[in-house]
């Protein structure tokens, strides 16, 4: 299917109903339980995962395949967002244009970026990322205020030329006159969800992204990639020049990441220069790593992880404790929240870090990796009967004949 | 006019001249080895030849062309293949990525942005990666990765890397370093079957005399940086300067 093999296809398949089914999934409890907290269906947030999803993607791409681990890649999410923001203050608010630029303002910003920094591997290679990346934050912050605003942040104003908006469409970001911003709720018993148009549109990008990133990863192009990560040496020795194929990776996953950034921009239109921190770069190489580095379905699901615990681990605050420990004892019931508060609320933090250690040590490959390990047991489980069922009285073996 | 033709190659390190004035003339055709006690300078000469060094003076000519100052890649794409003292291989990858690699490096040389393509489409490349593996015995560890296999099996791998390529040239650093007696008869096997298949010059770089006798055709005996004796095999197992080299003037 779609030049898949059935393996693929099947996991294309999956994410395809996974991502269109998200505001279902998402909000498994009903609207007024006290679990609802625990909810993640909301537009803002599932925004998040599939842009974020995005991003993790593309870096996967440079990151999983060639393993140059890229430091700086939040410049280009950064950089992605500025395009879409000056697209929508100079042409209208429809975000096609604005995508488009992003992603090729990300691409053009890759190349030169990654021109400069892929002559050297390794630490220095990220260094070098780092380096590029915390510029131009520094520099979006300060001197370039004339195109980034600085501090404030870019934003769109009344008096923006907007040379193509007519006077009918709407004046917050759109597409072909769907406004990113509207929601259709569904109530369905208890149960509330949400159908968001900017959510579905970031989900048919990440769609589009991550086939494409199946079509880069099963390519030759992504084989001589592989090839790049395991042996340089041997690379040169067969005629191939590594260089133009990782620098040609780097500046796909910054497509990406300007993608991204764009669509950042088109879900609320503004963009500040802290997006392009040092801090933004270090949470894809996380959801990347956390997912599982180099496998295809990693990067989203380190993602999605990543984002649901900033938007809801982050809410469960001391009153929420005190709630759901109200049944015990006075005593027990603050000494169990005084131990839990610190892992909740502002500290979810730390129980990232403490998760991310553990995958680290325990899961090299990523939740992928665990997730494979448990299908291997559940397959051996169902293996073991078939065998005896084949000779349930323990039947001597036949003895061969000897003439 | 040979394939290889090395004239007046000098290279210092610091104030070690590793290499003095050596005159090299291979025809096409022939399996050359080059052998010479630890430090002649052996491996430099070949690092001269496969671009990783660039001599200080003297030029290398390979089919009529320089290979001076060119980068690895590039030489190797004019048609000289190396196999490395420990085999190099792309270890992470299944054994019959490791032969489509090479494959695609010859039809589409140095860079080529193929990256929606699907590689099972690539029916020409597939047959011919399987075909070799085929002719090197190793059909059947495919889709093994390649760096669980033994020493052994790395080493066919990596030759049969070489060859798929048809290079012209092919120049193996101590093809048997480090293998036991039986790996290196396989090895040995190996070679001159090549050799006697496709007509593949050789240059090699060896220690092990076995191997040496058993293979070349020409020998060039290496010592101190600079070419001693070049002659035929018979010749070379009895010639005094060559006991002098590897044993010290008390022989």
């Amino acid at each position: 299917m779609l030049g898949l093999n059935t393996r693929d296809a099947s996991l294309f398949v999956i994410v395809v109903i996974l991502a269109l089914t998200a505001p279902f999934l998402l909000n498994p409890f009903p609207a007024e339980s006290s679990l609802a907290q625990f909810n993640a269906g909301y537009p803002d947030l599932m925004q998040r995962f599939a842009i974020y999803g995005i991003f993790a993607i593309g870096f996967n791409i440079l990151f999983g395949l060639t393993g140059y681990l890229s430091f700086g890649h939040a410049a280009f999410l950064g950089v992605g967002s500025y395009a879409a923001v000056w697209m929508f203050k100079l042409l209208n608010y429809n975000i096609l244009p604005a995508v488009i630029l992003s992603v090729i303002v990300g691409g053009l910003f890759a190349l030169l970026i990654g021109y400069i920094s892929l002559r050297r591997s390794g630490i220095y290679f990220s260094i070098l990322t780092l380096a590029f990346a915390q510029m131009s934050f520094a520099l979006a912050y300060s001197v370039l205020t004339p195109i980034t605003n600085g501090e404030t942040g870019l934003q769109v104003y009344t008096d923006d030329p907007q040379y193509l908006q007519s006077a009918d469409a709407p004046s917050i970001p759109h597409l072909f006159g769907v406004t990113m911003r509207s929601t259709q709720d569904i109530d369905f018993g208890a149960w509330s969800f949400s159908f968001n148009a900017g959510y579905y549109v970031c989900a048919v990008m990440m769609i589009v992204m991550f086939y494409l990133s199946i079509r880069i990863f099963r390519s030759p192009f992504g084989m001589m990639l592989r090839a790049i990560k395991t042996n340089q040496t041997r690379m040169n020795y067969t005629g191939l020049n590594p260089r133009p194929y990782t620098l040609a990776a780097f500046v796909i996953s910054g497509m990406y990441a300007g993608l991204a950034g764009g669509l950042l921009a088109a879900m609320d239109p503004l963009a500040g220069a802290e997006r392009m921190q040092w801090t933004a770069s270090g949470e894809v190489v996380l959801m990347t790593i956390l997912g599982g580095a180099g496998t295809l379905l990693g990067p989203v699901l380190g993602a999605g992880f990543i984002k649901y615990f900033e938007n809801i681990f982050s809410k469960i605050n001391e009153n929420v404790l005190h709630q759901w420990f109200a049944f015990l004892p006075d005593g027990l019931e603050d000494f169990l929240v005084t131990i839990l508060y610190p892992f909740v609320g502002k500290g979810w933090h730390l129980t990232l870090g403490l998760l991310f250690m553990l995958v680290v040590i325990f899961l090299p490959g990523g939740l992928m990796e665990g997730g494979q390990r448990i299908g291997r047991i559940f397959r051996k489980r169902e293996k073991k009967p078939e065998v005896r069922a084949k000779d349930p009285e323990h039947h001597p073996k036949p003895s061969p004949h000897v003439a | 006019m040979g394939i290889l033709e090395v004239t007046n190659v000098n290279k210092r390190f610091g104030g070690l001249q590793a290499l003095s004035n050596v005159n090299l003339d291979i025809p096409a055709g022939t399996v050359h080895a080059i052998i010479g006690p630890n430090g002649a300078g052996k491996s430099t000469l070949l690092n001269c030849l496969v671009g990783k060094l660039i001599p200080d003076t003297g030029t290398v000519m390979f089919d009529g062309q320089s290979v001076l100052g060119r980068k690895p890649y590039e030489i190797n794409q004019m048609g000289i293949s190396r196999v490395f003292q420990t085999p190099e291989i792309f270890g992470d990858l299944s054994v019959m990525e490791n032969m489509l690699i090479p494959c695609f490096a010859k039809r589409d040389g140095v860079f080529r942005m193929h990256s929606i393509e699907s590689i099972a489409n690539e029916h020409e490349i597939v047959e011919r990666a399987e075909h070799m593996l085929e002719e090197v015995n190793m059909a059947d560890k495919k889709d093994m990765i390649a760096s669980s296999m033994s020493r052994g099996d790395k080493r066919r791998l990596e030759m049969a890397m070489c060859l798929v390529q048809e290079p012209k040239l092919l120049l193996l650093d101590e093809p048997t370093a480090g293998m036991a007696r039986a790996d290196t008869n396989n090895t040995i096997g190996l070679l001159k079957e090549i050799h006697e298949k496709r007509d593949i010059t050789m240059v090699i770089i060896e220690h092990d005399m076995h191997v040496v006798f058993s293979l070349a055709k020409r020998i060039t005996v290496l010592a101190q940086g600079s070419p001693l004796v070049e002659d035929l095999p018979e010749n070379i197992k009895g010639h005094p300067k060559v006991k002098e080299a590897y044993l010290g003037e008390a022989a």
